[in-house]
């Protein structure tokens, strides 16, 4: 099964929208509600990133019985510095960002703190993508 | 554990909404403008009180399970983010207190927070 959602650039009423919908769709999937949790923060996370960083993009769930991915894919500026990213409190998002509630540098390491697995491809003026990986219960 | 109601008991605070779920039981409370930091360290079972009124705080609320918002300072978001959180099912309240001040009082009522000890 595979959900697939846009995050449109500069969106900020709708940005956090293509969680909440994963969120309900795995609640009725009866997924266990911690996992949710995490998938849905995680999501959250690489949705806002997409947005305000990335210029917008495509998240892409694939559910299959062993775990779900999570793709959140953009065609922005890319990330230089992918270590520097990963440190807490480390973030290039602006004052009117930050006067929104985000941008405190806590978005990449807290999308590898609530996965399973992560991976990060990137590339300096073409784009970036993040892929979340989240075991199921055997 | 405690009930929503004896949280909304201590901060003298008006119920917006959710009055049906005042029942529910919390037992941590993240207090926070910055929704990438509730993101990070609040866990299941908390209140979130904000000053920030936009769209985002419900959206946090939603996707890290919190039991309830709470507005600090006398603030009131937009009708369309009181509407977001109903459709949520996430209670709304209104305190006059600030933030330190509604989080001293939660505290000695017993919710706890994130102390540094417990991440991953």
């Amino acid at each position: 099964m595979e959900e697939i959602y846009t995050v449109i650039p500069d969106d900020f009423e709708r940005a956090g929208a293509a969680s909440t919908s994963l969120k309900d769709l795995l609640k009725k999937l009866g997924l266990p509600p911690e996992l949710i949790r995490r998938i849905a923060i995680g999501t959250y996370e690489g949705e806002m990133n997409c947005l305000i960083h990335g210029g917008g993009g495509q998240i892409r769930a694939e559910i299959s019985p062993r775990d779900i991915r999570v793709s959140i894919e953009d065609h922005g500026p890319g990330i230089p510095d992918v270590k520097k990213a990963m440190q807490e409190g480390w973030s290039t998002a602006s004052a009117k960002i930050r006067a929104m509630g985000f941008g405190a540098g806590m978005g990449l390491p807290n999308m590898k703190k609530v996965s399973d697995e992560m991976q990060i491809a990137t590339q300096v003026g073409k784009g970036t993508r993040v892929t979340l990986v989240f075991h199921l219960p055997a | 554990m405690v009930t929503l109601k004896k949280v909304a008991d201590v901060l003298e605070a008006q119920v917006v909404s959710g009055q049906e779920m005042l029942d529910r039981t919390v037992k941590q409370a993240c207090g926070s403008d910055m929704m990438s930091d509730v993101l990070a360290y609040a866990k299941e079972d908390f209140v979130l009180l904000t000053g920030l009124l936009n769209i985002q705080v419900v959206r946090t609320a939603d996707v890290s399970d919190a039991a309830a918002l709470i507005f600090v300072r006398d603030k009131h978001p937009e009708q369309e983010v009181l509407l977001a959180a109903r459709n949520k099912e996430i209670p709304v309240l209104y305190t006059r207190c600030t933030m330190f001040e509604a989080c001293g009082r939660l505290y000695d009522l017993g919710l706890r927070g994130y102390s540094g000890k417990d991440r991953k």
